[in-house]
C-alpha cells in the first residue's frame, strides 16, 4: 500500500513542512534549495562588479535594485530551505566551506558593462526556464517561493534585454560590447540547465517525486527555441555555426557546449571559483563583530 | 497539500508568456526607459522673481551630496555584516541616488549652463551629463561624504550625521518657493526619516553591544566628526537659496539637529567627541569645490564607463 507521501506525491499535490516524508527526499530538496539559495547570493557578486561603474543614474538605479532583490530572493529561499530543518547559518556555512555548491555561472567574470545586460537576457533567461516548472514543484514552501522569484526573475530579464536593445541603438562601440559579451556567455548560459540526461545521475529520482518537472535536456532545447528569435529581434548573432532550425523536429538542432569546461569549473577550477568564495567569506569574516554585538545587544536588553 | 490559492496551471502559462513577451514594447519598466525625464510632469517654471543660477547650484549641491554618498553606501552590496543589512543599505543608497537624479536634473533644467557641453549628437541627458562628466572640483558636495568606509561602523556614523543633518533641512526645504525642490523634499523627508532611524539603531546598538563594537563606533564617530561643523557653515550657495525662498539655510537648523543627535548619544551613552573641525583650505571647502583626495579616486571609478562612451546611449 504507498504511503500519504506517494498518494500526495501520485496526485501532484504539495508536501508540507509538517508532513511526514522520507529522508532522502528531505535531504534531496536540502541540497537544492541551499544550491539556489547560494546562487542568489554568489550571484549579487558579478553584476555587483559594475555598480559602481554603471554609466547613467537611471542604469545604476536599475542595477542596484537588481542585485538587491538577488539578497532577496537568497533570503526567501533560506526561508523555505529552514521549514525543512536546517539553519540560515549552517547553509552558510556549508556555502563558505565549498560543502554546497552554487550555480557555476557565476563563476564566469563580467568584464564589460553589456555583461549586465547579457546576465540578465541570457543568464536570467536560462534560469527562468529551469525554475518556472520548479513554481509547481512537490514541496510547498519551495513552489511558493518560486513563484514571487520567477516574477522578479522576468521582470530582470526583461530590464537586461532593454539595455542591450538601447546598446544596440548607440554607437559601434557599444553594438561591439554587446556581440563579444553574447559571444562570451552563450555556451556558459547553456551549460545553466547541467549536463546531458545521459550523464545526470539525480535527475530520473527528482522527477519521480516531483522536485524537478523537466529533464536537462528538454529545458535546455527550450531555451535554445525562445532565445533564437530574440537574438535576431537584437540584431547579435549566436556564436554557434550548428545552430540552424530543423523544420521535422519544430525545433532548432545546436552545438555542445563544452563539457570539459563545464566540469572543470565545477570541480572548482573556474575563472572565479576562488574570487568568488573568498569574497563571501571576507564579508562573513569582517561582518562577525556586528553580528556579535547585535546579539550582546538583543541580550542586554532582555535583562533590562 | 495542495494550497487552494494558487493555479499552478495560470503561473506556468503567465511566466512562459512573460518570457515570450520580451520584445513587447510597454512603458512599465522600473525607474522609466532611457530617454524619459525624470522631472516629467512636474511644473519645472521657476519663479519669476528667482535667480535661476542660484536654484541651480543649489539644487546641484545637495544632488551632490545624495550622489556622493549613495556611490559610498553602495559599496556595501554583498559586503553587508547580514543579509538583511545588505538589503537595508542598498535601500538607502537607491533613496539618494533617486534624490540625486531628481535634483541634478533640476539643477540642469534651472540653469542649462551647469551641464558640461559633449558632443553633438550626444544622447547623454542633462543629469547624466551633470554626474559623469564633471571633475571633483566641480562636485559641491560637502566632505562628510567622500571617504571610502572602513568598517559598518563608518556607515553607520555617516549615515547617521547625514541624515539627522539633511533631515532638519529637508523638512523645511518642503516649502521652498520651487515647486520641484518642494515636491523632492516631501519625497525625500520619508526616506531620510528611515535612513535616521535605521543608523540610530545601530548606532545604539554597536555602543552598548561588545567593548569591540563601541571601540569600533567610538573610532568612526572620531573620524567623522571634525566634517559635522562645515555641514553647519552658511555658504553662500545656501544663503543665496534661502533669501529667495527656494532654499534653506543650514545654520538656522542647526540647534534642534544638535538636539536630536544628542538623543542619540544619550541613549547610545556616548559623550560628544572633543575634536576640532577639519580646516578649509584658503577658506574653501566642499561646497567651494574643494574636496578630500577620495573624492577624484571615487569619480574616476564611476565616470570610467561613461566618459569612455560620450555619445553611448545607455
Amino acid at each position: 500500500m504507498a504511503s500519504v507521501f506517494e498518494q500526495t506525491i501520485a496526485r501532484n499535490e504539495r508536501i508540507e513542512p509538517r508532513d511526514e516524508m522520507p529522508d532522502a527526499y528531505r535531504a534531496t530538496l536540502v541540497r537544492q534549495i541551499a544550491q539556489h539559495a547560494h546562487s542568489e547570493i554568489i550571484g549579487m557578486q558579478p553584476e555587483g562588479n559594475w555598480i559602481s561603474r554603471a554609466p547613467s543614474l537611471r542604469r545604476k538605479l536599475v542595477l542596484l535594485a537588481k542585485v538587491q532583490d538577488e539578497a532577496g530572493h537568497g533570503l526567501y529561499l533560506y526561508s523555505a530551505a529552514e521549514t525543512l530543518g536546517v539553519s540560515r547559518d549552517e547553509l552558510d556555512e556549508m556555502l563558505r566551506t565549498g560543502r554546497q555548491k552554487y550555480s557555476s555561472i557565476f563563476n564566469y567574470p563580467t568584464l564589460t558593462y553589456a555583461d549586465v545586460g547579457t546576465i540578465g537576457w541570457l543568464v536570467d533567461g536560462a534560469a527562468i526556464c529551469n525554475q518556472v516548472p520548479l513554481c509547481r514543484t512537490s514541496y510547498g514552501p519551495y513552489g511558493r517561493a518560486m513563484i514571487r522569484i520567477c516574477k522578479e526573475e522576468s521582470f530582470h530579464q526583461r530590464q537586461g534585454y532593454e539595455l542591450l536593445m538601447t546598446m544596440m541603438g548607440g554607437t559601434d562601440a557599444q553594438r561591439a560590447m554587446v556581440q563579444e559579451s553574447v559571444d562570451r556567455f552563450w555556451w556558459p548560459a547553456l551549460m545553466m540547465f547541467g549536463p546531458p540526461d545521459d550523464d545526470s545521475p539525480n535527475t530520473a529520482q527528482s522527477m519521480a517525486w516531483g522536485i524537478k518537472r523537466n529533464t536537462n535536456d528538454e529545458l535546455r532545447q527550450k531555451f535554445v527555441d525562445m532565445t533564437v528569435p530574440q537574438a535576431k529581434a537584437l540584431g547579435v548573432t549566436l556564436p554557434d555555426p550548428d545552430l540552424v532550425w530543423n523544420e521535422e523536429r519544430g525545433a532548432h538542432d545546436f552545438g555542445q557546449p563544452d563539457w570539459e569546461e563545464f566540469w572543470q569549473v565545477v570541480k572548482g577550477n573556474g575563472p572565479c571559483n576562488a574570487q568568488r568564495l573568498a569574497h563571501r567569506r571576507r564579508a562573513h569574516d569582517e561582518g562577525a563583530w556586528v553580528r556579535e554585538a547585535a546579539s550582546a545587544y538583543a541580550a542586554r536588553s532582555q535583562h533590562d | 497539500m495542495t494550497d487552494p490559492t494558487i493555479d499552478l496551471h495560470d503561473v506556468d502559462s503567465e511566466h512562459d508568456s512573460a518570457y515570450a513577451g520580451l520584445q513587447v514594447n510597454d512603458s512599465h519598466w522600473a525607474f522609466g526607459t532611457s530617454f524619459e525625464d525624470p522631472l516629467a510632469g512636474v511644473d519645472t517654471t521657476v519663479p519669476d522673481d528667482v535667480d535661476a543660477a542660484v536654484l541651480g547650484r543649489y539644487a546641484m549641491a545637495l544632488g551632490d551630496d545624495a550622489l556622493v554618498l549613495s556611490q559610498r553606501i553602495s559599496e556595501w552590496c554583498s559586503r553587508a555584516p547580514d543579509l538583511e543589512d545588505d538589503i537595508a543599505l542598498a535601500n538607502v543608497a537607491l533613496d539618494l541616488l533617486g534624490q540625486a537624479r531628481l535634483l541634478l536634473a533640476r539643477a540642469a533644467k534651472a540653469d542649462p549652463s551647469l551641464a558640461p557641453v559633449l558632443p553633438e549628437g550626444s544622447p547623454v541627458p542633462p543629469e547624466d551629463a551633470l554626474a559623469y562628466f564633471r571633475d571633483a572640483h566641480e562636485l559641491l558636495n560637502v566632505r562628510l561624504v567622500e571617504a571610502a568606509d572602513e568598517d559598518f561602523a563608518d556607515a553607520v556614523v555617516r549615515i547617521l550625521l547625514f541624515s539627522v543633518w539633511r533631515l532638519e533641512v529637508w523638512q523645511r526645504l518642503v516649502a521652498s518657493r520651487d515647486a520641484v525642490l518642494a515636491a523632492v523634499a516631501a519625497k525625500g523627508v520619508k526616506e531620510l526619516t528611515y535612513h535616521r532611524d535605521y543608523a540610530a539603531r545601530w548606532f545604539v546598538t554597536l555602543a552598548l553591544g561588545t567593548t569591540e563594537s563601541r571601540g569600533r563606533l567610538e573610532a568612526a564617530l572620531l573620524r567623522a566628526w571634525p566634517l559635522w561643523p562645515e555641514l553647519w557653515a552658511a555658504h553662500p550657495i545656501d544663503v543665496a537659496a534661502s533669501r529667495q525662498g527656494v532654499g534653506v539655510d543650514p545654520s538656522t537648523v542647526r540647534e534642534s539637529a544638535e538636539e536630536v543627535l544628542d538623543r542619540v548619544l544619550a541613549t547610545a551613552e556616548v559623550a560628544r567627541p572633543e575634536v576640532p573641525g577639519l580646516a578649509a583650505v584658503a577658506g574653501r571647502t566642499g561646497r567651494d569645490g574643494l574636496h578630500t583626495e577620495a573624492l577624484s579616486r571615487m569619480l574616476a571609478e564611476m565616470q570610467s564607463v561613461a566618459r569612455a562612451h560620450p555619445e553611448g546611449a545607455w
